[in-house]
């Protein structure tokens, strides 16, 4: 077979064309479009996974309740370590909702962009809808939850607070936090598959590592513990939103994450922490947009 | 060709390069890469698209042609936005809209009306505009009554005509779009042509790749061709045609064209197993090892040889001597007006001898149901040594096909004096010398 004869060919590029297209965008000409593209995703992905079966949602909420189950009977009233502030079983079943928020919005997002392999390779479209999707689904998940949550408070004989208008907020913070990781997560996994196992791991550290099944008042009044400890822990994000999230939702005899940390400036860690993981997430996800469609 | 065309580019296609770079080991994970940091900078370069350049102006249907592997999809998804190019730069105004694939994100699990909404969206409707287009897209596709149905009770060519209604009623002005016409039922194929004929007269620029030159010849108001990377041509659709088909018949092109023969038999097969798409027009059955038999159906080639003038069957052809083609066709449909065809082929595609009743006077007139005749085409033999491909023919005035079965069979052609050239032209030789002319027999 001979070389093909190369082909000359004479262009001029007429000046109203604009400027050369971009090729892949994370972001899209359109935020709307990104916003009602990840929408439709989630929206999709939620209809799946509750009608499919005709107890979807209770399948859903089954996992945190027996999760809650086992940690209240095993925690709570085997070493009684709950103690220390009012209505603690409903904090705990928030800190394990809060946490099942977090590992799935984290989870899904981690296949993610390999799950749409089909759009990815075959529609021009602004990829970040992919993990932003994922952490949609997550958070109506998570709003989900809170009926019961609620319902289990206020039976308990918990009481409607102003402070419950913090709790969305809240919940904002720790979906911004969510994205960082699913950006991250999603974009990396599409050169490095061992990601996935990988987070699993360090989701189970951090599960640990978070205030959920011991209150943190316990390892600030131990004092074989160094101070250091408590701070270190709460500099992570979920933890400390999740220890706000207690003493704004569940009652106030629960620490705010101010005085978790000691001191209130040094709320601005968990703060910086989780602005600094969205930014580098996104930062990560648009250098790697190029390659994403090509290295599926 | 399209009644309006505004000297206005829509797409300029810059010297534009691609290359993949693939791993020659995959590195795929973390720990490899700590292992062995060294060893991922080798990788293979593969050069996709080698400084391509086109234009493509506003309201033309413009088609890209090639081979499997020329490198036409990967051009598509450059232009669309999918690749980025590795050099050379693409520009194209107005709306977008990318078709590689029909019914792209579509879920099986979900309702037809969800699809179409989700579907639709994915190509760039508002979720409103979407909602308020899904009646006419169920009405276009003719799937009114299944638009409740999950997707996964579908038969394949019903989700290939809901695919290809929503595709339509994106409002875009440029629309790229892969292959998307190779499924379908006959009759949904002849309303997405004509949804096609709709789109090129509404001015709509649009880039169509595919393997089909009918479809270039008949939409197409221009078409280039890529091979390995490159263009090769560029122009009218017919020229470009007949340069994919010297490519296409090339040694090395049958090998790859049979494969997708065998999958498209296997496609046809499939959806008649179903039970629900009837099979496209003119399916593609194998036979023998080489043969491709193409056809509507109608009547069937059953025999076919070559014979002497006292009739014997012969597998090798004298040079000089008088032999007839013969085929054995039998009708299975009433048939007016058949035309019946054989053609000689070199190894390399060229063709040698063409016989056909086209010209033929009077018509044959008309044949019945289970009707059996034999067609004889005589000739002279003139063919140079070599081993020739016959393939024959029986069909419609319109140039429709009944049945063609390309490379039937072989036949020999066996001389006395090797000449080297294809075919033996009967001669006579002659010298002049010193006024004497005396004749030479050879």
């Amino acid at each position: 077979m001979p070389e093909p004869p190369e082909f000359e060919h004479r262009l001029e590029i007429p000046a109203d064309m604009g400027p050369p297209i971009t090729g892949p965008n994370a972001f899209g000409d359109d935020p709307k479009r990104l916003w009602r593209l990840a929408w439709t995703l989630a929206v999709t992905d939620f209809k799946l996974r509750f009608f499919g079966s005709a107890l979807g949602y209770l399948w859903t909420l089954m996992r945190p309740l027996m999760l809650f189950g086992v940690l209240y009977f095993v925690f709570a009233v085997l070493f009684n370590l709950g103690a220390t502030a009012k209505f603690q079983p409903v904090a705990l079943l928030l800190g394990i909702v809060m946490f099942q928020f977090l590992g799935e919005a984290t989870q899904m997002s981690v296949r993610s962009l390999l799950q749409r392999e089909a759009l990815v390779r075959k529609i021009d479209f602004p990829l970040l809808a992919v993990p932003l999707a994922a952490v949609l689904t997550a958070i109506f998940s998570l709003v989900l939850n809170f009926i019961p949550i609620t319902a289990f408070l206020l039976l308990s004989g918990g009481r409607p607070m102003l402070s419950w208008i913090e709790v969305p907020f809240l919940m904002l913070a720790l979906a911004l936090f969510a994205f960082g990781l699913a950006c991250l997560l999603s974009s990396l996994f599409v050169r490095y598959r061992d990601i996935e196992p990988i987070w699993d791991v360090i989701l189970q550290l951090l599960f640990y590592a978070s205030p959920i099944i011991y209150p943190i008042q316990k390892i600030l009044d131990d004092h074989r513990i160094p101070r250091s400890v408590p701070r270190l822990l709460m500099a992570n994000p979920f933890a400390a939103i999740m220890q706000q999230a207690r003493h704004a939702f569940v009652d106030p005899s629960h620490l705010d994450a101010a005085a978790a940390l000691g001191q209130s400036w040094r709320v601005a860690v968990p703060i910086c922490v989780t602005v600094g993981v969205a930014a580098l997430g996104v930062f990560v996800f648009v250098r790697r947009t190029p390659s994403i469609a090509e290295g599926l | 060709m399209s009644d309006v065309r505004p000297e206005e580019t829509a797409i300029v296609v810059d010297r534009v390069s691609k290359q993949f770079d693939l791993p020659r080991e995959q590195v795929h994970t973390l720990k490899e890469r700590f292992l062995h940091p060294l060893r991922s900078s080798q990788t293979d370069t593969l050069h996709a698209l080698r400084d391509v350049s086109f234009d493509v102006r506003k309201g033309e249907f413009f088609g890209i042609a090639g081979r499997n592997g020329s490198g036409k999809s990967t051009l598509l998804k450059c232009v669309a936005g999918i690749y980025g190019t590795t050099a050379g730069d693409i520009y194209v105004k107005g709306q977008v809209s990318t078709f590689i694939e029909l019914g792209v994100g579509f879920n099986p699990d979900l309702p037809a009306s969800d699809n179409i909404l989700l579907n639709a969206t994915m190509l760039g409707l508002s979720p409103k505009e979407s909602r308020s287009r899904i009646d006419s897209v169920l009405d276009f596709a003719e799937l009114r009554e299944f638009g409740d149905l999950k997707l996964k009770n579908y038969s394949s060519g019903m989700m290939v005509r809901l695919a290809f209604s929503v595709m339509i009623q994106v409002d875009a002005e440029v629309l790229i779009i892969d292959e998307v016409l190779a499924v379908g039922d006959a009759a949904f194929q002849q309303k997405c042509y004509d949804e096609f004929e709709r789109i090129r007269r509404s001015g709509k620029t649009v880039l169509f790749v595919t393997h089909d030159m009918g479809a270039i010849r008949r939409f197409c108001d221009r078409a280039v061709l890529l091979e390995k990377g490159r263009l090769i041509a560029e122009g009218n659709p017919r020229d470009v045609g007949l340069r994919y088909l010297q490519l296409n018949f090339s040694a090395e092109a049958r090998a790859t064209e049979r494969v997708a023969a065998e999958e498209q038999a296997k496609t046809v097969a499939q959806a008649a197993a179903d039970g629900h798409a009837p099979p496209p027009a003119e399916p593609v059955v194998l036979t023998a090892d080489d043969e491709v038999v193409v056809g509507q159906g109608g009547a069937e080639i059953t025999e076919a040889w070559f014979e002497d003038e006292d009739g014997a069957p012969q597998l090798i052809l004298n040079s000089n001597q008088v032999y007839a083609f013969a085929m054995r066709v039998r009708f299975t449909h009433d048939t007016d007006d058949p035309l019946f065809a054989v053609s000689v082929t070199t190894g390399s595609w060229q063709q040698i001898f063409g016989a056909a009743s086209v010209y033929s006077d009077p018509c044959p007139g008309r044949f019945r149901a289970g009707e059996e005749v034999v067609w004889r085409a005589w000739f002279q033999n003139i063919l140079g040594p070599d081993r020739y491909q016959v393939s024959c023919a029986v069909s419609l005035a319109d140039g429709n096909h009944l049945q063609h079965r390309e490379r039937m069979f072989s036949i020999v052609s066996a001389t006395t004096r090797p000449t080297g050239s294809i075919v033996d032209i009967p001669y006579r030789l002659e010298l002049q010398r010193e006024g004497t002319t005396r004749e030479m027999v050879s």
